[in-house]
C-alpha cells in the first residue's frame, strides 16, 4: 500500500501511509484507539472503495481499484472483522457460504455445501459438524468458523482485526498456531492486536501506526522487537502545551465511593463486563480512567449511573458518606451524578430537535411548572449555556445535527449542567473533535471543579488523561489494574501496566 | 429572501401548498361545486373522526413511527357497546362516559404489552384489531342496533339537526357561526402578536415580520372560508366542536407539555431520552392507551353520525388516520410531527374524497389515488431526511 490517505469529515484518519507486508508471513499492525489500524485494513479490503482515499494499492505486483468487498475476496483478500459477523440461527456451513453460495443461484446445493463445509473445518481443526447452529457454539469456535469461512473464499491474504479479543488463553494460543500453520503453507496474514505477547510470538513483522501513520516498521531476527520497544513506538509523542492549567481548585473529601462494583453482560449473562471495581472520587477532583476500548470503562460508567447498562449489577456506591440505591437513570439524576456519554449521537443528543430542547431535555421540571414547559424560560436557559460555553451557532433554535462535533459536546454539556450534579462522567469528552474545541472543553472542566463539583473522565487518549486528571485509574478487561497519582503517570507506564496485566 | 430560504420555506409548506393546489383543482373540475356550503359542511362532518384518530394517532407515531391498528375495530367495539347501553336505556351520558371508560381500558391493555413487555406496536394492535372486531360481532350478535336518543345525536354530530342553533336567527346566514369565526381569528392574531411583542421585548429570536404576517393572512382566510361557508349552509355542525376540542388539546399537549416534550425526544432518540432520566416506557404506554380513548370518542361520533351500530363500522378508519398522519408530514421514524401538519393532512385526504365523490370517480379509483398521495408523502419525507445528512 502506497501513500494513503483517508479524510473523514473533520478528521485525517490515515495521513500518507505506507505499508509492506511480504508474502507467506505475518505482519502485525499496533498502535493506539483511533490511530487508523483499522481504518487502514478496511481500504485494503474495499470496504472503503476506490475513489473515497488517495493513493495506491498494490497487489502481487498490481495496481488495484476495489469497488467493493467482493472485488478484494476475488484477489483472495479477505478481512475478518473484530466483530465476528455470523448469523446465529443459522448453521455453520449456511454461515461459512453466506453470499458464497454453492450451486446454482436458483437452487442451492446443500451437499456440496455441507461437504465442502466439513472439509475447511477440518482444516482449521473445528470437530464439529457443520450442521450446528452458531448460536449453539462457543465465541473461541465461532472465531474458528469465521477462518473457514474465509478459506472457502480462496483466501490468499487474511486480514484479522483484534482476533483474539473475545478468546480465552489456550483458544486464543490455537488460534495463533493455526496462522503460523497457514503461514507455512503460504499465506499471508496481517493481523492487528492490542496483545504485544501475542505479536511478538507470531509476527514475522511489525508495524507501528500512530495518528494515521505509519511511523516504523521492525523485522523480527533484525530489530528489537519486545514490548518496551513497542510501546514506545505507540505512544512516542509530546505532550504540548495543549491543556490549560487548572489553578486555585480545593480539593475535598471523598464524595464518592465504588466498592467491588460487579456488572454483568446483558446478553451473555454468564460474562463479567466490570470486575469487582473499588475506587472513590473526591469534591473538586478531576479522576481519569484509562484503558483500553472495551476494557469496560463505558459499561462501568453507564451501571453507575442508575443501572443504565448490564445486568445483574452488585456492589456499593456511596456518595457524600451514605450508600444509595439508584434505581434508573432519573434517580441517579435526582443523586447528583450526570453521564455524558461518549456516543452523543447515539445515545446522547436529538439530532432533529433544536439546541433548546436538547439543553433541558434532562431537567425538563426545571423549565416548567405542573407538566407545562415554560417556553421563554426554556429559551432563557439555552441561550445562556450557549453563551457561557461558547457554543457556535446561529441561535438556540438550530437543530443540533447541524452543529460541528465540538459544538455538539457543548450543547451535550450543558445539558447535563443544567442538571446541577454533583459529579460528573464524561465518557470520551473529546471523541472526534478538533484541538482548538479540545482546549475549550478542557476549560469548561476547570471551570467545572473550580465550581467545587468533581469530575470522572473516560479517555482513550493517554495525553488527554496524562493531561487533565489529578489521578488516574487504570481499568482492563472489566478490572480496575492500576492506579497513578498525576506526577508519577506516563504514557509508557500506563501502557505497560494495561498490556502486562493482559491475559493472565 | 435568498435561494435557500425560499426551499427551506416551500419544504416547511409543502403541504398547505398542496392542499390549496387539490383545493382549486377540484373547484375547477367540479365546477366550483366542491366549495358550495353544504359540501363544506359535508367535509367536516364526514371526516370528524379522521381528524380525532389521527391526532391520536400522531402521538403513537411520534415515539418512533409506530402504528396503531387496532383503532377501527375499537371504534366500532365501543360504538357497538354504546349503542346497545342506551337501546336498553341507559342514560346517554352516563353510555358516553362508559364508552370512553372501555376505550381508555382497551387502549391501557394494549399499552401494557406494548410499553413494558415490548411486544411490538404492530403485533399487539394487530392482535387488537381482529380481537375487538371480532367481539363488536359477538356482541351486536351480527345485526344492526339503531339509536333512537335525539339528543344525543345532536349532540354529537349526527341527522339533520345537530347543528349549533344560532340565537340571532339570521335569514339564510348562521350569525353565531360568523361571530365564531371572527373571535377565532381575533384570538388567533392576538396570542401570536402579543408573543411576539414579549419575545422582542425580552430580546429572544423572533421570525420575520413578513412570514408571520403573511401566515395569519393565510390562516384568517382559511377560518374566515370555512366559517362563511358553514354560516350560509346551517351552521356549526356539534362534530366540529368535539374535533375542535380534541385538536385544541392535544395541540396544546404535544407542544406546551413535558409529557409532548417526552413524546417526540423518545421518537428522536429513545436512548438518549432514556439517559436522560425520562420514563420511556411510561411514554409508549401514554401514547397507546391515550388511542384507545380517542378511538372510544371518535366511536360516538361515529354511532351518532350514523344513528346506529353496526359490526363493520370502523372499517379502514386506522389506515385514513395513518395516512392523515404521514401526508401530515409527520415521520417514519418518529419524532417529527405536529397537530396542525395533522389537521391539514386530514383535510388533504377528506378534499381528495369529497373532490372525487363529487365529480363521480369510482370508489376503488378513489383508493388508488389515495394511496398515492400517501406514498409521494412519505417519499418525500425520507428524501428530504436523507438531504439533512
Amino acid at each position: 500500500m502506497r501513500n494513503i490517505t483517508k479524510l473523514f469529515p473533520g478528521v485525517r484518519a490515515l495521513d500518507d501511509v505506507n505499508l509492506q507486508v511480504k508474502k507467506g508471513t505475518i505482519h502485525a499492525l499496533v498502535g493506539e484507539n483511533g490511530a487508523g489500524k483499522s481504518t487502514l485494513m478496511n481500504v485494503l479490503s474495499g470496504i472503503y472503495p476506490f475513489g473515497s482515499y488517495t493513493g495506491d494499492i498494490v497487489y502481487e505486483g498490481e495496481v488495484c481499484k476495489f469497488a467493493k468487498i467482493t472485488d478484494s475476496e476475488a484477489k483472495g483478500i479477505v478481512i475478518i472483522h473484530q466483530e465476528l459477523a455470523l448469523v446465529p440461527y443459522m448453521t455453520i456451513g449456511e454461515n461459512m457460504f453466506l453470499g458464497n453460495e454453492q450451486g446454482k443461484s436458483f437452487s442451492i446445493d446443500w451437499d456440496t455445501t455441507y461437504a465442502k463445509a466439513d472439509q475447511y473445518l477440518k482444516v482449521v481443526g473445528l470437530a464439529e459438524s457443520s450442521r450446528t447452529l452458531i448460536k449453539d457454539i462457543g465465541v473461541g469456535k465461532q472465531q474458528l468458523v469465521e477462518i473457514a469461512k474465509a478459506l472457502a473464499k480462496n483466501a490468499r491474504l487474511l486480514i484479522l482485526d483484534e482476533p483474539t479479543s473475545s478468546l480465552n488463553e489456550s483458544d486464543s494460543k490455537a488460534l495463533l498456531d493455526l496462522l503460523l500453520r497457514f503461514k507455512s503453507e503460504g499465506m499471508t496474514c496481517i493481523i492487528i492486536s492490542h496483545k504485544l505477547n501475542e505479536v511478538s510470538y507470531v509476527a514475522d513483522d511489525i508495524t507501528v501506526i500512530r495518528d494515521g501513520k505509519t511511523i516504523e516498521t521492525m523485522h523480527k531476527g533484525v530489530d528489537d522487537i519486545s514490548e518496551d520497544r513497542i510501546i514506545r513506538g505507540m505512544v512516542g509523542r509530546e505532550i504540548a502545551d495543549r491543556f490549560p492549567a487548572r489553578s486555585g481548585v480545593d480539593i475535598g473529601e471523598v464524595c464518592m465511593e465504588v466498592k467491588d462494583w460487579t456488572v454483568y453482560h446483558p446478553i451473555y449473562r454468564e460474562k463479567k463486563v466490570v470486575d469487582s471495581v473499588s475506587m472513590y472520587v473526591r469534591k473538586g477532583e478531576v479522576v481519569g480512567i484509562s484503558g483500553l476500548m472495551g476494557a469496560g470503562r463505558t459499561e462501568l460508567a453507564m451501571s453507575l449511573f442508575g443501572h443504565s447498562y448490564g445486568h445483574g449489577a452488585h456492589g456499593s456506591l456511596i456518595l457524600n458518606g451514605k450508600e444509595v440505591k439508584l434505581k434508573n437513570e432519573k434517580d441517579a439524576i435526582h443523586h447528583g451524578l450526570a453521564y455524558v456519554t461518549e456516543d452523543r449521537k447515539g445515545n446522547g443528543l436529538i439530532l432533529s430537535n433544536p439546541i433548546r430542547v436538547n439543553t433541558t431535555l434532562a431537567n425538563l421540571e426545571g423549565v416548567s411548572a405542573r407538566g407545562v414547559v415554560d417556553q421563554d424560560k426554556e429559551y432563557a436557559v439555552a441561550d445562556d449555556y450557549r453563551q457561557k460555553l461558547r457554543t457556535k451557532c446561529t441561535g438556540v433554535e438550530q437543530n443540533v445535527g447541524n452543529l460541528s462535533g465540538g459544538n455538539q459536546q457543548k450543547v451535550l454539556l450543558a445539558k447535563w449542567m443544567f442538571t446541577d450534579p454533583d459529579i460528573l462522567i464524561l465518557d470520551e469528552p473529546t471523541r472526534g473533535i478538533d484541538v482548538g474545541a479540545k482546549y475549550e472543553i478542557y476549560c469548561i472542566i476547570n471551570e467545572l471543579v473550580a465550581s467545587g463539583k468533581s469530575v470522572i473522565m473516560i479517555s482513550s487518549e493517554l495525553p488527554e488523561v496524562l493531561g487533565m486528571s489529578d489521578r488516574i485509574y487504570v481499568m482492563n478487561e472489566g478490572r480496575i489494574v492500576g492506579e497513578f497519582q498525576q506526577k508519577d503517570a506516563s504514557q509508557e507506564s500506563i501502557m505497560a501496566c494495561i498490556l502486562k496485566s493482559t491475559n493472565n | 429572501m435568498t435561494k435557500t430560504k425560499v426551499l427551506n420555506w416551500l419544504q416547511k409548506n409543502t403541504m398547505v401548498l398542496i392542499l390549496v393546489l387539490v383545493f382549486v383543482f377540484f373547484a375547477w373540475q367540479t365546477g366550483g361545486k366542491i366549495l358550495n356550503p353544504q359540501n363544506i359542511t359535508n367535509l367536516i362532518a364526514q371526516n370528524a373522526y379522521v381528524f380525532i384518530l389521527a391526532t391520536g394517532m400522531l402521538l403513537c407515531i411520534l415515539t418512533g413511527g409506530n402504528i396503531d391498528l387496532s383503532v377501527g375495530s375499537v371504534v366500532c367495539f365501543t360504538g357497538a357497546v354504546g349503542a346497545l347501553l342506551m337501546a336498553g336505556g341507559m342514560n346517554m351520558w352516563l353510555a358516553v362516559v362508559v364508552m370512553l371508560a372501555i376505550g381508555l381500558a382497551i387502549g391501557a391493555f394494549q399499552a401494557y404489552w406494548i410499553a413494558y413487555v415490548r411486544v411490538p406496536p404492530f403485533i399487539t394492535t394487530l392482535a387488537g384489531m381482529l380481537i375487538f372486531r371480532g367481539l363488536s360481532n359477538v356482541v351486536l350478535d351480527g345485526r344492526t342496533q339503531s339509536i333512537s336518543d335525539q339528543t344525543f345525536k345532536d349532540i354529537f354530530g349526527g341527522g339533520a339537526t345537530c347543528y349549533i342553533p344560532d340565537p340571532f336567527g339570521g335569514e339564510g346566514l348562521n350569525v353565531l357561526c360568523l361571530l365564531v369565526g371572527i373571535v377565532v381569528c381575533a384570538l388567533y392574531l392576538f396570542t401570536v402578536f402579543r408573543n411576539r411583542i414579549n419575545r422582542t421585548r425580552k430580546g429572544y429570536e423572533v421570525a420575520s415580520l413578513t412570514s408571520v404576517v403573511l401566515r395569519s393572512v393565510v390562516i384568517v382566510a382559511a377560518v374566515m372560508f370555512f366559517t362563511v361557508s358553514l354560516s350560509r349552509y346551517k351552521g356549526i355542525p356539534t362534530a366540529l366542536l368535539w374535533v375542535a376540542l380534541v385538536i385544541c388539546v392535544y395541540a396544546y399537549i404535544t407542544s406546551k407539555t413535558t409529557m409532548g416534550r417526552h413524546l417526540y425526544a423518545v421518537g428522536g432518540n429513545e436512548k438518549a431520552t432514556k439517559l436522560s432520566g425520562i420514563d420511556t416506557k411510561k411514554v409508549y404506554f401514554f401514547a397507546y392507551a391515550n388511542m384507545g380513548f380517542l378511538a372510544a370518542l371518535a366511536g360516538v361520533l361515529t354511532i351518532a353520525r350514523m344513528a346506529s351500530a353496526q359490526p363493520t363500522y370502523g372499517d379502514g378508519y386506522e389506515m385514513d388516520a395513518i395516512g392523515a398522519c404521514f401526508i401530515g408530514g409527520a415521520s417514519a421514524y418518529g419524532g417529527v410531527g405536529t397537530v396542525p401538519g395533522v389537521i391539514i393532512g386530514a383535510v388533504l385526504m377528506g378534499v381528495i374524497n369529497l373532490g372525487m365523490s363529487v365529480m363521480g370517480i369510482d370508489q376503488n379509483f378513489q383508493k388508488v389515488v389515495k394511496g398515492g398521495v400517501l406514498l409521494a408523502a412519505v417519499v418525500f419525507d425520507v428524501l428530504s431526511k436523507r438531504n439533512d445528512s
